[in-house]
Parts: structure tokens; C-alpha cells; sequence
């Protein structure tokens, strides 16, 4: 792609700019929420929708998450393709019954008589001193559902894609945005049928010695410290997942059997994290001939995250983490 | 008063004769052990299920409680697909993997009965929201059981769709239970009905067992919303004969209270009326009444007659496929 087809832009933008591209394209694409017209949404992302499109697609909801999810998913099941945005992801606790035991069985225990064509937007993770109820990073409970698909971009780019590709996708698509990449920057395609395939892990950086997998925040934390070890020689090869389901293992397998050693990080609590999905999953497989030492999985502290912002950052991996089990996995230490 | 027609009439005790047997069948079969999982029986209330489902326009939907059977019937489900789907068969509504508690026509506006108490008010939002956005003239009507209007789901969707004036009926079949809890140990108000106060919409209670109230105070429910002024929070008091499911000893009531209630049948209410005023006469009655029970007795055959789904099929409808 040349350059001059793309335009700087923070994630946020990207966003904005993928939702109203299909705003534009379909006009049975609405977006709900909490605060999302005038206001612009919590984070911004829906600013100056509501003058574009109007009070009936841009439609603020009371806080009332049971039914703001379950009427997403009644105007699915009948002809719209609604946008939900929960303000913060710790809030899908209060709409889990509309998402869990409707959203996602409907097709399935009807036999396929309907589809749930709905994007769930859940602002994620920690590092804005949000504290324990507004920083959780919950989406091992989702991909744990059958029926649900979760994705996660980590780059502009990804964020205009993925929203694009989740919008048109038939399903119920859980769309997860760490808050800190709001305002991280990138070159975003403007064309219109820019789409993130949902299904893919993307090669973020190749390498020879060691494959990290994280997606996030966390894979920012990676990348500086494959740029620190790389003035040492060691060449990391990084790889995000950015559907988490149905997650695309084929380049995680290929990169390990090349690499034969794989750190697997998240900011989500490590016990019953998604990390231990792809470890498992690594290790039925053919890569685990190839592995040159036990994998090592990063993951948040199990802890709720704290307030103060020094006990905050110490719950979840950070550059040294990953730099110093690269060290580990290559006997360097 | 609302003018009904012969035909209607004939319609109406056609589909409460057929909500009887269907699920006396369905007892039949259960105490047979022939029916595995959960069925819930409405049997005593299905007035309110047959007759607001008749008072439906063509393109209307409708959202069934865990207790649909009659609801289903009076939408116009054919009793074959339903019987089919109560055995797990492949040929049912739901292929086999729904059963008693999911069946749905989503085609033709059944969204489907709902397993969790109350599950279904939101999703009837959702439908009525989509039927104001497209300007489709049509409405939802959403039924669910007392007991689930003290859950948070009820609140949130009735002052939603109030705030957000949507084409969507809240029929409540209030038959004094939940589950096993009498209604005064579950709520500390008389009518159910009075909670449309606090979200200023209409709220009325009716006789759950009287078919021409629930039919005429549907029909103007439905014309309200239908007419762009917003949702109507309806109470139908009605009662179940049988115990909640299969599992259920019913030590919470006694007998004589049954017996009552049974005096004020709504089935046979309708069969009372339509003597009275002597629409039909008795012979067509009865050859309704028989109609009825044949209809089940064939919908048990092609259900026994159907094939059980293929095994391959567990895999089968977990994602949509295709995108937009």
C-alpha cells in the first residue's frame, strides 16, 4: 500500500472512521451506548457522530447495560446491525445474560433460524488509575463462550480494519480496545474496504530466537523490548493474535517450530488467562518437539488492579518482564 | 366491544382446544418418561397465550416466555414442528436443539420462547426498535411470567421502551407462582399491572381466562403502540394446573385451591360463552373440539414418525456464516 493511501491517525480516529464508513455503507448499522451523542462517548470515540448520523442511529441508552445489550441483540435478530458500546469492559458483567445465554446461543438452539450481526465495543485493561472496577481485562470469560467471536486490535490500523470486518461479520463479535491505545498513532488505510479478517494472528515483528504472543497494551511492553534486545543480537519474533477467538495458531505453531522458545503474555489475570489456551495449544501440536525450554507465560498479577499508579503498573508485565524471560529461555541470565 | 367474526371465534376455540391437547399430550408423554428435559406446562392459562397472539397482525413478532406452548399455538406454529422439537427430532423447529424451552420461527416473527426468566424483555426492545427504525407499522408483543417482573431485565426494558417510545406489548401471565414462591412472598404489591406507573406507560390487568378480555385488551394495547404512542404493560391473572416442570411436587399448594381455580377453566369459559350466545352449534363444537385433538394426535405420529438429527449436526449452526 503507498503511503499517500494512508493518513496518520490515533486509534481513536480510526475507529471513528471505520464506524462511519459502515455507517455510510449500511444504514441498518446503528450505535448505541452510554453518553455516545453529545458527548462523545467516554473515550471520544463516537464524537460528532450524533451531527452525521442523527438521534436514530446514534442512540444514547439510560445506564442500564441489561437492556442496552439485550435490545442490541433483539434489533440483531431482526434486521439491524448494531453497534453496543459499554463504557468500560468491567460493565459487560451487567448485560452477560443478553451477550452469554441469548446473544450467543440463539442460532445455535433455534436450529440457525437467526443470526446476531452486533459489535460489543469493551474498553479494556488498566493504566489510567481507573482502580479494580474500570481496568479489567475479562476476555478469557468471553472467549470461553461458543458462539461469541472476541477480537482485539492493538494498532490504528488494525482498529479501522477490525471494526470494519466486525461490523459486517453475522455474528456476535465482542470488540475489545485497550484504553492507553486511544491515542497511540499510526498510518491508517483510507480505503473504504480496508478489512482486518477476523480470524488472522498478524506476524507484528519477525525473528529467529524467541516468539512472543501478546496482543494490547502488552504487545507496546514487547515490542521495546525486542527493540532492547535486538543491540544484543537476539532477534524476537512477535506475534499478535488479534482474534483472540477463533484464534489463527497456524503462525504461532510455524513461528515456535522455528524459534523453539515462546513467551506468552497478556495484562489479563494469569490464572484461567487466555495464555494457557495457547500454550495448551502450542503443546499439542507438532511445535512441541521443537521447544527448546519450558514457555514461559506473562499474565496480571491475580489481583484486582490497584489505585495507586506505581502498585498499578506492578500488576501487569512490563518491557523488563519480557526481557528478562528472553534472557531465561536463551540461559543468558 | 370489538365485533369478532364467526371465523374468528372458530379460530379461537380451534387453538385453545389445540393448546389443551398438545400439552396434555406432552404430560402424557412426559409421565411415559417418553420426553426428556425440561416442559413446562401452561395448561389453565392459555387464554392469554392463544387469544393476544390472535389479536396479532400479519408481521407482528412475538417474544415467548420459558412457558409458551399456547402462546406458540395461538401464533400459528404448526403443532407438528413443535411436537417434533419437544422429541428432538431433526425435523423440529429447531432441529432437535432447542426442545420445549426454545422454540422459535424466527422467519415468520416467533423470536423464540426464552429459557431465562425475563431474558426475553430486552430482546423485545430490540425488535420494536427495529420495527420504529424501519417504519415497519408492526409490533412486538412480549410475554413473560410474574415472577419475572421483579428481576432487573423487566425495569430496565419497560423504561427503556418508554423512553424511547417502542412498539412493544408486555403481556404478563401472572398465574400466582413463581416456580414454587406465591406471589405475595415474591412481590408486595396486588397488580403487577401497577408498575407501568413508574415508567408512565399503561398498565392494565386483566382475566387471564376470559378470552374475549385478554383478545379486546390486547387488540387496543396493540393499537396503541401501533400507533407510534409508546409501550403498554398488560397483567393477565390466569393459573397453572400443573406443577412448574416434571420435577415439581407442588407442596406449596393444596388441591382445593386447584379445584377453584379449575372452576374458572378458560377453556371451557369459551365453550360456555360460545353456547350462550349460541354461535355455534353444539355438533360444530364438538367437531371443533375433536378437530383439535386429531391435530395433536397427527402432530405425535410425524413427531414419532421423524428422524433423530445426525450426529454431525452438533457442529452445525454455533456461527453465522458469510459477512454483510
Amino acid at each position: 500500500m503507498k503511503t499517500s493511501d494512508m493518513k496518520k491517525m490515533t486509534y481513536r480516529d480510526a475507529l471513528r472512521l471505520g464506524i462511519t464508513e459502515e455507517m455510510h455503507r449500511d444504514e441498518n448499522v446503528i450505535f448505541m451506548g452510554e453518553d455516545i451523542g453529545l458527548y462523545g462517548g467516554a473515550f471520544g470515540v463516537s464524537a460528532g457522530l450524533l451531527e452525521e448520523f442523527g438521534e436514530d442511529r446514534i442512540l444514547d441508552t439510560p445506564i442500564a447495560e441489561a437492556a442496552m445489550v439485550g435490545t442490541a441483540v433483539g434489533a440483531a435478530t431482526t434486521g439491524l446491525r448494531p453497534i453496543c458500546e459499554i463504557m468500560f469492559m468491567d460493565f459487560i458483567t451487567l448485560g452477560m445474560d443478553a451477550l452469554v445465554n441469548q446473544a450467543a446461543k440463539m442460532r445455535y438452539m433455534f436450529g440457525g433460524q437467526s443470526q446476531v450481526p452486533m459489535v460489543l465495543r469493551l474498553p479494556a485493561g488498566s493504566g489510567i488509575g481507573a482502580a479494580a472496577q474500570h481496568s479489567q481485562s475479562l476476555e478469557a470469560w468471553l472467549c470461553h463462550v461458543p458462539g461469541l467471536k472476541v477480537v482485539t486490535p492493538s494498532t490504528p490500523a488494525q482498529a479501522k480494519g477490525l471494526i470494519k470486518a466486525a461490523i459486517r461479520d453475522n455474528n456476535p463479535v465482542c470488540f475489545i480496545e485497550h484504553k492507553l491505545l486511544y491515542d497511540k498513532v499510526g498510518l491508517v488505510p483510507l480505503d473504504e474496504d480496508y478489512l482486518v479478517e477476523i480470524g488472522t494472528t498478524v506476524v507484528e515483528r519477525p525473528g529467529k530466537d524467541v516468539t512472543i504472543v501478546a496482543y494490547g497494551t502488552t504487545l507496546a511492553k514487547a515490542i521495546e523490548a525486542a527493540d532492547f534486545l535486538e543491540e544484543e543480537g537476539i532477534k524476537v519474533e512477535i506475534l499478535n493474535p488479534v482474534t483472540l477467538y477463533p484464534m489463527d495458531m497456524k503462525p504461532i505453531i510455524e513461528s515456535v517450530i522455528k524459534t523453539g522458545c515462546l513467551i506468552v503474555a497478556h495484562e489479563a489475570s494469569k490464572t484461567g488467562g487466555l495464555g494457557g489456551e495457547i500454550v495448551a495449544r502450542v503443546v499439542e501440536s507438532e511445535a512441541f518437539d521443537y521447544l527448546n525450554a519450558p514457555i514461559i507465560r506473562l499474565g496480571g498479577l491475580d489481583v484486582p488492579i490497584p489505585f495507586n499508579q506505581e502498585l498499578e503498573a506492578s500488576v501487569v508485565p512490563q518491557r523488563n518482564d519480557f526481557v528478562h524471560g528472553v534472557y531465561r529461555l536463551l540461559n543468558r541470565e | 366491544m370489538i365485533e369478532l367474526s364467526e371465523e374468528l371465534l372458530l379460530r379461537m376455540y380451534y387453538k385453545i382446544n389445540q393448546a389443551r391437547f398438545f400439552e396434555a399430550k406432552l404430560d402424557e408423554l412426559v409421565a411415559k418418561g417418553k420426553v426428556h428435559g425440561a416442559i413446562h406446562l401452561s395448561m389453565g392459562q392459555e387464554a392469554t397465550g392463544v387469544m393476544s397472539c390472535l389479536a396479532l397482525e400479519e408481521g407482528d413478532l412475538v417474544s415467548l416466555s420459558h412457558r409458551g406452548h399456547a402462546q406458540a399455538i395461538g401464533f400459528g406454529l404448526d403443532v407438528n414442528l413443535m411436537m417434533a422439537e419437544c422429541l428432538g427430532k431433526a425435523t423440529g423447529y429447531c432441529k432437535g436443539k432447542g426442545g420445549s424451552m426454545h422454540i422459535a420461527d424466527v422467519e415468520n416473527g416467533n423470536l423464540g420462547a426464552n429459557g431465562v426468566v425475563g431474558g426475553g424483555f430486552s430482546l423485545s426492545c430490540g425488535a420494536a426498535l427495529t420495527q420504529k427504525y424501519q417504519k415497519t407499522g408492526k409490533v412486538v408483543l412480549c410475554f413473560a411470567g410474574d415472577g419475572a417482573t421483579n428481576g432487573g431485565n423487566f425495569h430496565e426494558s419497560l423504561n427503556l421502551a418508554s423512553v424511547w417510545k417502542l412498539p412493544v406489548v408486555f403481556l404478563i401471565e401472572n398465574n400466582q407462582y413463581g416456580m414454587s414462591t406465591p406471589i405475595e412472598k415474591h412481590m408486595n404489591i396486588e397488580n403487577i399491572s401497577d408498575r407501568s406507573e413508574a415508567y408512565n406507560m399503561p398498565g392494565l390487568t386483566i382475566d387471564g381466562n376470559d378470552f374475549l378480555d385478554v383478545y379486546n385488551t390486547v387488540t387496543k394495547a396493540l393499537r396503541y403502540a401501533r400507533a407510534g404512542k409508546g409501550p403498554v404493560l398488560i397483567e393477565a391473572k390466569t393459573y397453572r394446573y400443573n406443577g412448574h416442570s416434571q420435577s415439581d411436587n407442588q407442596l406449596y399448594r393444596d388441591k382445593q385451591e386447584v379445584r377453584e381455580w379449575q372452576k374458572k377453566d378458560p377453556v371451557q369459559k369459551m365453550k360456555e360463552y360460545l353456547r350462550e350466545h349460541r354461535i355455534f352449534t353444539e355438533k360444530q363444537i364438538q367437531k371443533m373440539e375433536d378437530e383439535a385433538k386429531a391435530s395433536i394426535d397427527q402432530a405425535l405420529e410425524f413427531a414419532n414418525a421423524s428422524p433423530e438429527p445426525q450426529l454431525n449436526a452438533v457442529l452445525e449452526d454455533v456461527y453465522a456464516g458469510g459477512v454483510n
